[in-house]
């Protein structure tokens, strides 16, 4: 890996376990939303260092293009209540889970970055090859792989995606159509428990 | 430079979003750090596939994650706001039905 690979490599590491601190610590959701989207940017950056590109682009794409404005939009119909009280008969348990998960991580992070197994040189394309040889990576080696070894996968994702949108539909409507046309007050329904 | 940095990167940040799912009482901030959690273990199936690169198969997995964590969002936001509606709060301390 050259200069500029392994720059870009701290450089995104750097920035994608601030950020992901930050997701964790900050006290304001929408903080910690805008936090998420540094990390997954920074995650990018991660993945051209491994030469994946359209996953990279897919990664900007669907996190920072769909998960992330969906938080957003929650967190702005949710209003000022999505702001976290503060519980301070939890601070011991709270200390105690962060110290114990860190330092079971670190002892893995530790362990794995032992491993120091080399970058094997990518198969390059024939010189005479067509455009149906792609580059590693790439949209056309990526999508020959997608449709022509995981095809039903592929499909299954589909239909759990289908499912998912109506799934979250019928979870997110709830029982309001029954209720709401009836009384125009202001006055929240008591059955609603 | 070997795959090891990138096994590390992922297990500390792994490690960071399962710290912030067991210690945020916000379920929107749980949310985040599944996303998180999501995000570590693609960052550890692309670089196995970086140093395996005769075929694609860790970018295609990475792929189903990523689509797999977007339905889980919509899913999630969804219950949230379901949860919202009926507890007027996001704290995970008040889904307390069942307990009596």
């Amino acid at each position: 890996m050259n200069t500029s690979g392994l720059m870009l490599f701290w450089v995104s590491a750097a920035v994608a376990l601030g950020s992901a601190v930050g997701t964790i610590s900050m006290r304001n959701p929408l903080r910690a939303a805008v936090s998420l989207l540094i990390h997954i940017l920074s995650l990018c950056g991660i993945y051209l260092s491994l030469k994946a590109h359209l996953l990279a682009t897919i990664q900007v794409l669907v996190y920072a293009g769909a998960v992330v404005v969906l938080f957003i939009f929650v967190i702005m119909l949710i209003g000022p209540t999505a702001n976290e009280q503060r519980a301070p008969r939890a601070v011991g348990t709270r200390i105690l889970g962060a110290v114990g998960a860190l330092l079971s991580t670190s002892v893995l992070a530790f362990t794995l970055v032992r491993h120091d197994a080399q970058l094997l040189p990518i198969p390059q394309c024939p010189p005479g090859a067509g455009a149906e040889c792609g580059q590693f990576g790439g949209v056309t080696a990526v999508g020959a792989e997608l449709y022509l070894g995981s095809m039903v996968p592929f499909e299954l994702v589909s239909i759990l995606l289908t499912v998912a949108i109506v799934g979250a539909i019928a979870v997110a409507k709830g029982k309001t159509t029954a209720t709401s046309p009836k009384n125009e007050g202001p006055t929240t329904p008591e059955g609603a428990a | 430079m070997g795959i090891g940095e990138y096994l590390a990167l992922g297990s500390i940040l792994f490690g960071i979003g399962a710290t912030g799912f067991l210690t945020r009482r916000n379920v929107l901030i749980q949310l985040m750090s599944i996303e998180i959690m999501l995000n570590a273990v693609n960052v550890v199936f692309v670089a196995f596939n970086r140093f395996m690169p005769s075929n694609h198969m860790g970018q295609v997995f990475a792929f189903f994650v990523i689509a797999v964590a977007a339905a889980e969002a919509a899913v999630g936001l969804a219950i949230v706001i379901a949860f919202f509606r009926l507890k007027k709060t996001v704290v995970t301390d008040a889904g307390d039905s069942l307990r009596n």
